[in-house]
């Protein structure tokens, strides 16, 4: 520290200046903004860890469920491919729900509207975020669903992994626009949900459709390309409105 | 002096140590910071703000004082650009709000009654989190942390640490990038007075800022301003040079 002398001259200016190195006070870069966000994120959830093991528990949980419910030992096609795209859309809402909790309840949202930054910095990350949740909540929960409700060594994993990856970023896209509308209400716990399932219909509909074959015990096919394709476009324009609306939606 | 004194217009005020704002225009060295016209701000129905009109110049302190409600907070959050004025002109560091905002974003240091701070974060990632967020180097916030005296819990979450630290961190967090205009609300809630006099340097007058502080304490508030706005149901009832203006002209908006 330079100087804290009241009174001084250095006492005006007590720590060095905040201006960047080339002097200019303008908007921080976007992908600097971005890791700083989505790395606060995760930070966030792996001390308080309030989003993704619920997620998982609440998914393998279902399985189980499910597994009593239905009475069966394995499920098949279409049946199986329901189970597991409800089960995680269900799951993922739960991290939807928390997803700006913390930067409402702590001031995070006004710490951030502050800053010379780009708005659209904090939907990428809370979207990149929420991707990284719906990756570790499918790692638990998709080995649990083939364990309790579909063992046979013979479904096409690789391709289910990409139908999976496709629905998670429509999921996500949709559930940062929600979560990003229904955090600053007084019944966000409510909205959430009830604005992001309509919304999510078309991406249950694609995912468990393009499932369906790869789930077939004895005989897995592909998925059929007009379902990819549909979960392909659902992502593309749901991003593109996230990112028309979301400065909107921070903005008073 | 009696409160509605003096709310036509926008009185000349002198710096503190210095001679009237208006003797020293002619160097064109000092220029209005805050700009206010007839200011409106409504929650619903509720006017939160109603007319506000003054001038507030460069290295200039304004003290808002006014009971629980009188809008001092939403006075701040407009300046702030957190909240969008409904009618009236509002110039914060020479750009219109709110369609300049973006302008001024990066240029003002908010102090308000939240910290600001992840709980489960700690002091130094909080500060680091902000140094990103503003493009400001990790050595300043390194240094920041030693002047608020909190490095050696600097790793400790914000949930751990006493109200009184945690003021002192948001108190850096406020100023970590140099900001010209601070606005403080109640600034020194929850510091003892050494650690009132540790952030003095930083958001005190001898920090060299403008700034906008909402306060009440009549004798504490007096003592650093230049201005003095008095706030009454959102309504502007004293706005005068603070030379003008008595502990007890203060206490009377309170009752």
């Amino acid at each position: 520290m330079s100087a804290t002398i009241p009174g001084s001259e250095s006492a005006r200016r007590p720590v060095a200046s905040g201006e960047r190195a080339d002097g200019r006070r303008g908007t921080t870069p976007t992908l600097n903004v971005v890791r700083a966000l989505l790395r606060k994120e995760l930070l966030v959830e792996l001390r308080t860890l309030e989003s993704v093991p619920g997620m998982s528990l609440f998914a393998v949980t279902t399985f189980v469920v499910f597994h009593f419910a239905l009475n069966r030992n394995s499920i098949d096609g279409d049946l199986a491919a329901g189970v597991l795209w409800v089960t995680l859309l269900f799951a993922a809402m739960l991290g939807v729900n928390r997803l700006f909790v913390a930067d409402a309840d702590q001031g995070g949202f006004d710490g951030f509207l502050l800053a010379p930054v780009e708005r659209s910095a904090m939907l990428i990350a809370k979207l990149l975020a929420l991707l990284v949740y719906l990756v570790v909540l499918e790692l638990v929960a998709v080995p649990a669903f083939l364990l309790l409700l579909a063992p046979s060594s013979d479904h096409a994993l690789c391709s289910l992994i990409g139908v999976l990856a496709l629905g998670d970023v429509g999921i996500a896209a949709i559930g940062t626009l929600v979560a990003a509308l229904a955090v600053r209400t007084r019944a966000r716990d409510l909205l959430g949900p009830l604005l992001a399932l309509p919304l999510l219909v078309p991406i249950v509909i694609g995912g468990a459709r393009a499932s369906s074959p790869l789930l077939v015990l004895g005989h897995a096919g592909s998925p059929a390309a007009r379902w990819l394709l549909t979960l392909g476009l659902y992502d593309l324009v749901f991003g593109l409105i996230a990112y028309a609306l979301f400065d909107f939606l921070l903005e008073d | 002096m009696q409160i509605e004194q003096g709310l036509a217009e926008s009185p000349a005020v002198p710096r503190r140590g210095g001679g009237d704002v208006a003797e020293s225009r002619d160097a064109e060295a000092v220029r209005a910071v805050v700009e206010l016209d007839r200011l409106v701000r409504r929650y619903g129905e509720r006017e939160a703000l109603s007319s506000v009109s003054l001038s507030l110049q460069e290295r200039q302190t304004l003290v808002v004082f006014g009971p629980n409600g009188a809008g001092k907070t939403t006075l701040l959050r407009v300046l702030a650009t957190l909240l969008r004025p409904h009618s009236g002109r509002v110039e914060v560091l020479g750009e219109s709000i709110p369609e300049r905002a973006w302008a001024v974003r990066g240029r003002i240091g908010l102090l308000g009654h939240e910290p600001l701070l992840y709980r489960e974060l700690s002091a130094r990632e909080n500060l680091r989190f902000h140094a990103r967020l503003h493009d400001v180097s990790r050595e300043r916030v390194e240094q920041l942390l030693a002047a608020v005296q909190i490095d050696r819990r600097a790793d400790e979450p914000i949930r751990t640490l006493s109200r009184g630290m945690v003021q002192r961190v948001a108190v850096a967090r406020a100023v970590l990038h140099d900001p010209e205009l601070l606005l403080l609300d109640e600034p020194h809630s929850n510091l003892d007075p050494a650690a009132t006099e540790l952030v003095e340097p930083l958001i005190g007058a001898a920090s060299g800022r403008t700034r906008v502080i909402c306060s009440h304490d009549p004798g504490g508030g007096l003592a650093e301003a230049d201005l003095v706005l008095g706030l009454r149901e959102g309504h502007p009832a004293l706005l005068a040079p603070a030379r003008d203006v008595d502990a007890a002209t203060v206490t009377e908006l309170y009752r």
